[in-house]
């Protein structure tokens, strides 16, 4: 049964905008999926190459920035973004990595939470190119979601592919080494400045794309959005641990579940407070209310606190635990 | 035909010279044994071989190519396998995965890279445990690991660094099969141990050394008897009885 759930899943994706006319719901799978494309990206380098990043938004936000700059600057259609946004992305990892794989673990994390920051700063000062804080506006090509769905749902597909792909191959026994151990690594004869930098151009080159397709669907980008450290960075680090850090569907799962989360807060768990505090009319529900749209990051510290002691290998690494948890109860309740 | 040599090899840690002037050569197909006292540089040797260490100054050539500036990998490309003192098993993976990881050294396709590492691994007698995660190995079996994966990279000129210690008896034999085995197959080996019935029994050349320096080098015999050594190991009175 394992071995078809991919398939299932598949199936029920592509399905899932014809008979869900609803655009929200519509709209919630398309982050779901653009967040599967960051989360396997973020997979890539940290969960197989065992180099933490916190700095995915750079590279996010560098393809959502090249899809509107393409747009706005030279006329030409944002969707261009989605040929050069995995590029540009590369461009601004091959630096970094060339310098900063020389730092390990930690350090390595540190140095990527100082690019997403660089990256931020830059996009906000560099009025002239990117508009800073006004942002960028493009018109979205298309009213209906469904052809967004599927183009996320495709680039979701490939990045699933392309993670399994690689995972199979000597590329993947090479990352996985480098993570276990990096001074055995090299003296099996991997070049693991090498490998690193490869890992990461992957992981930038999807991270990349998924920006692009962030600015063509959403139609509004400025840094604060696409450059941001909790809603980006911290978010794809939490769809890869919530999923299960170094698991092929780990990311699928994670994004499932973060996106959840999200909205879950954004909404203020669905407008429960909101109705709440006008039944009760109790001031400090009115307060809670209020803020608790801005509470996801709580809700996600949380998250990770309950995850990391419950499920260290996250959802799909300790998948067969949770089968064992919930078996024996439902034997149970069949016996009696 | 000198496979290996190693000339006015020169490591300063600081002020601390841990390897001085050290120089020795390694004939093809023997087994070359290391040893000295505590903190007398064997492992520093070994480390500034495989380039973990740059030295300060000195050379290194293997096959009469000069390898004193290659990199770690590259050192191991280009035949040199070796393995650790403290052992660095790729611990969340299975020991095939250990080993397929090192054969890709010299294979491309997967396919390839499996079937040098069952290969590998049933000369290194570790076949029976090639699905067991790696961390969950005895320290007996870890070391054999490392060998198993040194030897599927199929360098020429293999490094045991402190293979047996750690060992109780029984493995230790099987130990000094395995080494004895290796050299059988063509491979040259270097080898530093604390265990003196396994390096006297099966080196060919033994190389003393204590602070950094050499203090004698000869046949196993020799090195015994010699005055220099036996005040290392032993203390000086004993030196002169």
């Amino acid at each position: 049964m394992k071995k078809y759930a991919p398939f299932v899943l598949l199936a029920i994706l592509i399905a899932f905008p014809l008979v869900v006319q609803n655009s929200y719901y519509q709209h919630l799978l398309i982050l779901v999926l653009m967040w599967v494309v960051i989360g396997s990206g973020w997979n890539m380098i940290a969960g197989y190459t065992g180099q933490v990043s916190f700095g995915d938004a750079a590279f996010f936000g560098t393809g959502a920035y090249t899809a509107g700059l393409i747009a706005s600057k030279l006329g030409l259609s944002a969707w261009w973004g989605m040929a050069f946004g995995g590029f540009t992305a590369m461009a601004v990892a091959f630096p970094f990595g060339w310098i900063c794989f020389r730092l390990r673990g930690a350090y390595f994390a540190l140095a990527s939470l100082a690019l997403n920051e660089i990256c931020r700063h830059i996009a906000t000062i560099w009025e002239d190119l990117t508009e800073g804080m006004a942002g960028i506006l493009i018109m979205p090509t298309f009213l209906s979601k469904i052809p967004y769905y599927y183009i996320a749902l495709a680039l979701a597909v490939l990045s699933v592919v392309m993670v399994q792909i690689v995972m199979n191959s000597k590329w993947g026994y090479y990352f996985l080494s480098i993570r276990e151990d990096q001074d055995a690594a090299e003296s099996l004869g991997i070049d693991t400045h090498h490998y690193k930098m490869i890992s990461l151009n992957i992981a930038a080159f999807l991270t990349g794309m998924a920006g692009s397709l962030f600015m063509n669907y959403m139609g509004f980008i400025d840094p604060e959005v696409v450059f941001s450290l909790h809603d980006i960075s911290i978010m794809a680090i939490l769809v890869g641990i919530v999923g299960g850090v170094g698991t092929v569907y780990g990311p699928v799962v994670g994004a499932f579940v973060m996106v959840a989360v999200h909205e879950f807060f954004r909404t203020g768990f669905f407008g429960f407070f909101k109705g709440l505090a006008g039944l009760t009319g109790s001031e400090f529900l009115i307060v809670v209310a209020k803020y608790i749209g801005q509470a996801h990051v709580l809700g996600f510290g949380i998250l990770v606190v309950v995850v990391i002691l419950v499920l260290p290998n996250g959802i799909v690494g300790d998948w067969n635990k949770i089968i064992r948890k919930l078996v024996p109860m439902k034997n149970k309740g069949v016996a009696t | 035909m000198i496979l290996f040599r190693v000339e006015n090899l020169i490591k300063y840690f600081g002020g601390l010279a841990a390897v001085n002037n050290v120089s020795f050569e390694v004939q093809k197909g023997e087994i070359f044994g290391l040893i000295g006292p505590n903190g007398s540089g064997k492992t520093t040797i070994f480390n500034l071989i495989s380039s973990y260490h740059p030295v300060s100054s000195g050379k290194i050539y293997f096959n009469d190519q000069d390898i004193t500036a290659y990199k770690t990998h590259k050192v191991c490309k280009s035949g040199i396998g070796r393995t650790f003192q403290v052992v660095k098993p790729l611990g969340r993976l299975s020991v095939l995965d250990n080993v397929i990881a090192a054969a890709f050294a010299k294979v491309r396709t997967k396919h390839e890279a499996r079937d040098l590492a069952l290969e590998t691994l049933e000369f290194c007698e570790l076949a029976h445990r090639k699905d067991v995660i790696a961390k969950s190995l005895s320290i007996g079996e870890r070391k054999r690991l490392e060998i198993t994966r040194a030897m599927a990279t199929k360098p020429k000129l293999l490094l045991l660094d402190e293979t047996a210690a750690g060992l109780n008896p029984s493995e230790l034999d099987a130990a000094i099969d395995l080494i004895l085995k290796i050299r059988d197959r063509g491979v040259t080996i270097i080898i530093v141990e604390h265990i003196m019935k396994v390096i006297m029994t099966i080196s060919d050349r033994i190389h003393a050394i204590n602070f950094g320096q050499t203090i004698a080098q000869g046949t196993p015999k020799e090195v015994a008897d010699n005055p220099a050594v036996i005040e290392a190991y032993l203390g000086e009175e004993y030196a002169h009885r």
